[in-house]
């Protein structure tokens, strides 16, 4: 039966146990990782697949320094005051070395200020904000992801190639799509300097009203539309949008359209033509992503996104870092990253002294239907750093450290 | 914007009204009868639209596979909503005003971690429906067919239940029991039968508006939250109890939102329902078509409150004050947390305990406090400590704005008029680039150098934390504090006696709204940033959750809530997987157990096993 003291003695065993020192045992090398899981669960998971086999590979291989790596994960709840406390969680109870990971831009930029302050390396995988090694960039900072200007740019020269004159923009009302437009307007107007924007819509994120967007950017009489919208929202305005005919006679263009993760959902309604950024596994025939999609699907089962990547390639440079380190210092740590270069499944990446923005590239096509799924047809890759503001502007922008 | 467009955004509205209505509809309807605010109403509408789904995919998309799937998972979606009743909510039905509400929350978290487990993370998007995928052309747009057909089941279904509710035995029942539950239960009527059924109906309502959005929606694991936030706005704007009003409001909503994106003015979808909800209240206290709930009679008061002893509370204070000498800095900062948490979770019984004021939107002061200081510390150049003790002012003059109207009004209708301010202060900060960044939020709010080492800054928050509670408390049994209980036990004989309860209760609004900003200052200069999310519906949840946790009965149970949700959830996280759904689990189980909260049930089996 339950009584006062075997509860009493049940909850404070709970508590000790929950407070108790892990033990400390080092013959592994920790990396700290946090992220959205859950609320961004649909890049996240094969995100996780993707590190969890690096970890794996490098393991196989020896290992880093001598020593196995772990990567201890935690999930921030996409929330910057819940990240800043697991990442504190991280380094002072798990001792790990130092933090990668995150996903949507605050909680991206509310980690890359606590690493800072902490003197601490922190490697952002996926937060496509400008902002991260722009405005807010700190010397502890580095990304790893194609930036949202960055994959804006490499959209430009079709947008300006088709001459289109009267332009609609739709995009997700938060840091993601506002700067994905504002730099769309101002990368276009450079290269078109008579292009109109006739049309403006700003839905919330995951509660666009899709058929009554479509219908007021067909009102606008577009002959072109850049949308940023990704995910349920992207899936509700392409079904809406081509059932209103809003599409008909109008090029569209849509960040991350392409990624696996956004485009499979829509099946056979994929929006044929559509020019987007993402990720074709299927036709990326070069021996590096060869060899990860292989060991992937032999893993997994399944095929990668565009998550499986940056999850991999993050860990990947968590271990390059600290090979060219050779020590877990962090000012160390921090020297190695700048300028640091390794080999992923899209080939070399950089992390520029400039701005610690590495060069990971993206792929650039249309999209196309086969076998009723949407794929990306006449893809190109565009390596990232030709797609990135000369160095002058980026120096105006980042703050010294 | 040309006659013809807008006669399609009028059709737009339209359309989002119904399936908006048949949530909405759904909640009404349980609140009338059971008075429980159903937080996992919006999860009901996800299974719908998970369980059409899979139904589709097993019955072929034909029309006849489409009908009998959206049919199938409405009824199937009305048995989950029995098995919550059943098992979960009759429990708990005498429990503490709102404490059901704290049991739909565990739902919550565990529904979606189901759904997770069961359908995997990627959006599923269902088929367009068979033989209604075409588009109609009216003045020359095109409108798919199925919205208009949408356009039309509104309206049926509020035809099929206005029958059902004045033309069948079961309907008379539940009206008189919307009226007057007790009375029905004294009348030899069944109640515990009644709350089934009731339950039955307003989940297939909920499961019906979610499988009819199939073709419009893809299933995915937010749609719990975006749905829930809207169909309270919808209940409450139409009126508590009124199907009618709950149409008419759905309409309202809805067409005002298309219009919104048909004027180019897109980023007010954001808070337009909120707004109209604000004005609404404001001008119609019980909204469009509400009528004012019965003349309570007395109930039972709650029972009184016992001023803490000296001793414990002193033993506590050297058990937090040796926190930091532990060795283990993160303990340090998990009680920083949870010290903020506690004033926020203090501050917020304050006003929904002893001052009977339920605030849907506490975490409007909490944010609005912590936005304060970093604004003052960050913008005005202010030394951080100034900036500190400015904040919580600056909370407190939003709570004299608000309060002023929220005072007027009563129960759920009160709780609702705090949520719309909340939500407008939310958009507000989300938007205000210049000001606040928006939705990236301000970093670099770090305390001065002094207070940078986490025992200094943890020993600072315990002590205005401490301090913050101690006032609170010590409020509650001055004079003042007598006058608040009075009148929310009684507000017809406080008034009668001469008490200006309305002024009171706002002095109240204001000093709870005060120290919660001042909790969210304190909590701000710990992480160093401030993101919209301090302001947003989750935190005042949070709130909600930690105070009912505890004990809304008793002095101490916010304190414990607060460290016990937050503990929890930190553990969880770290140790499972599917955190959310153990969570849930184990909110449930302290539900089912401790009715009276935590601090309530263990004070009730002390006083059962203390020898006599």
């Amino acid at each position: 039966m339950l009584t006062r003291n075997r509860l009493l003695a049940g909850v404070s065993a709970l508590v000790a146990a929950s407070f108790a020192l892990p033990a400390a045992a080092q013959d592994t090398i920790k990396i700290g990782e946090m992220n959205s899981y859950k609320v961004f669960a649909a890049f996240l998971e094969p995100y996780k697949k993707g590190w969890e086999m690096a970890v794996e590979e490098v393991n196989a291989a020896g290992g880093v320094l001598g020593k196995k790596i772990e990567i201890v994960s935690r999930d921030d709840n996409g929330n910057p005051a819940d990240a800043v406390r697991v990442a504190e969680e991280l380094l002072s109870r798990e001792k790990v070395a130092f933090l990668i990971g995150t996903f949507p831009s605050n909680v991206g930029l509310a980690v890359a200020d606590f690493a800072k302050q902490r003197k601490t390396l922190f490697i952002a995988g996926e937060p496509l904000t400008d902002k991260i090694v722009w405005d807010n960039g700190n010397a502890y900072t580095f990304r790893l992801r194609t930036s949202t200007y960055m994959q804006t740019a490499m959209l430009i020269p079709d947008a300006a190639r088709l001459k289109k004159k009267r332009w609609a923009i739709v995009y997700p009302n938060y840091e993601y799509g506002q700067s994905a437009t504002a730099a769309f307007k101002k990368l276009l107007k450079e290269k078109q300097p008579d292009v109109e924007f006739v049309a403006e819509q700003a839905p919330p994120l995951g509660k666009i009203d899709a058929g009554a967007v479509a219908q007021a950017l067909a009102d606008a009489k577009p002959d072109a539309i850049f949308s940023s919208l990704f995910g349920p929202d992207l899936a509700k305005f392409v079904r809406e949008g081509s059932q209103r005919g809003a599409f008909k006679g109008v090029e569209v263009f849509n960040l991350l359209g392409g990624e696996p993760e956004y485009l499979d959902p829509l099946k056979d309604e994929a929006p044929v033509g559509w020019y987007v950024t993402g990720y074709p596994w299927y036709g990326i025939d070069s021996p590096e992503h060869k060899k990860f999609r292989d060991a992937y699907q032999a893993k997994y089962k399944d095929y990668p996104r565009l998550g499986s990547i940056v999850g991999y390639s993050l860990a990947m440079s968590a271990v390059a870092a600290m090979k060219k380190a050779g020590s877990l210092d962090q000012e160390k740590l921090v020297a190695a990253m700048s300028g640091l270069s390794h080999s992923t499944p899209f080939g070399n990446v950089t992390y520029r002294p400039l701005d610690h923005q590495s060069t990971m590239g993206a792929y650039v096509g249309r999209i196309g239907l086969k076998d009723g799924k949407g794929i990306m047809t006449d893809w190109r890759f565009v390596d990232g750093k030709d797609a990135l503001p000369s160095d002058e502007e980026v120096r105006k922008m980042r703050p010294a450290n | 914007m040309s006659y013809a467009s807008f006669v399609i955004q009028l059709l737009n509205g339209l359309a989002a009204a119904s399936s908006l209505f048949l949530v909405s509809a759904g909640l009404s309807l349980i609140f009338g009868v059971t008075r429980i605010v159903n937080f996992a109403h919006g999860s009901l509408y996800m299974l719908g639209l998970y369980g059409a789904y899979s139904l589709i995919e097993a019955l072929g998309r034909t029309p006849l596979g489409f009908w009998s799937a959206v049919i199938l998972a409405a009824l199937a979606v009305g048995l989950v909503g029995v098995v919550i009743e059943v098992v979960v909510l009759r429990r708990i039905y005498r429990a503490p005003e709102l404490f059901q509400l704290l049991a739909t929350f565990a739902i919550v978290l565990v529904i979606k971690d189901v759904a997770l487990a069961v359908w995997g993370s990627e959006d599923l998007v269902g088929p367009r429906a068979p033989g209604l995928a075409f588009p109609v052309e009216i003045l020359g747009r095109r409108i798919p067919a199925y919205d208009l057909l949408l356009i039309v089941i509104g309206p049926v279904v509020l035809a099929a239940m206005w029958l059902l509710l004045a033309r069948t035995r079961w309907g008379a029942l539940v009206r008189a029991a919307t009226q007057d539950r007790e009375m029905v239960g004294a009348l030899g009527v069944d109640q515990a039968r009644l709350f089934t059924s009731v339950f039955f109906v307003g989940a297939v309502l909920a499961g019906l508006g979610g499988a009819l959005q199939i073709p419009r929606e893809p299933a995915n694991l937010d749609l719990d939250l975006s749905v829930i936030a809207d169909a309270f706005v919808v209940t409450v704007v139409g009126g508590l109890g009124s199907l009618g009003g709950a149409f008419l409001a759905a309409v309202l909503i809805g067409v005002a939102k298309a219009f919104c994106i048909g004027f180019g003015f897109s980023k007010l979808t954001l808070v337009v329902e909120f707004v109209i909800m604000g004005l609404v209240l404001v001008m119609r206290p019980y909204g469009l078509l509400g009528k004012p709930p019965a003349t309570a009679r007395f109930g039972e008061p709650a029972p009184p409150l016992q001023p803490p002893r000296r001793w414990p509370v002193v033993a506590w204070l050297v058990a937090f004050a040796v926190v930091p000498l532990l060795g283990d800095r993160y303990i340090t900062v998990l009680m920083t947390d949870i010290a903020c948490f506690a004033l926020f979770a203090v501050s917020l019984h304050f006003i929904m305990g002893p001052a009977g004021m339920v605030s849907f939107g506490h975490a409007a002061y909490f944010g609005l406090g912590a936005y304060a200081g970093a604004l003052l510390f960050k913008k005005a150049g202010l030394p951080m400590e100034l900036a500190l003790v400015l904040a919580p002012f600056v909370a407190g003059l939003f709570a004299v704005v608000y309060g002023w109207f929220c005072v007027r009004l009563s129960g759920v209708y009160l709780a609702m008029l705090t949520l719309a301010f909340a939500q407008i202060s939310w958009s507000v900060v989300f938007q205000w680039d210049e000001l606040t960044a928006g939705s990236n939020g301000l970093v670099g709010v770090w305390p001065s150098m002094w207070l940078s080492g986490k025992p200094a800054y943890y020993y600072m928050t315990l002590a205005l934390c401490g301090l913050g509670i101690a006032l609170l408390w010590r409020a509650l049994f001055s004079p003042f504090g007598y006058v608040l209980r009075a009148g929310r036990d009684s507000p017809l004989r406080a008034e009668a006696i001469g008490i200006d309860l309305r002024a009171f209760q706002w002095a109240a609004f204001v000093l709870a709204g005060t120290l919660a900003g001042l909790a969210g200052a304190v909590f701000a200069f710990s992480k160093g940033s401030i993101s919209p999310s301090s302001v947003s519906i989750a935190q005042s949840t949070d709130g909600l959750v930690m105070v009912l946790l505890g004990g809304v009965e008793t002095l101490t149970g916010p304190v414990v809530g607060a460290a016990i949700f937050t503990w929890l959830r930190d553990t969880l996280a770290r140790e499972t997987e599917f955190w959310r759904a153990a969570l849930g689990v184990v909110i449930l189980l302290i539900v089912i157990v401790f009715p009276q909260g935590l601090v309530g049930g263990l004070k009730a089996l002390y006083a059962r096993w203390r020898p006599a």
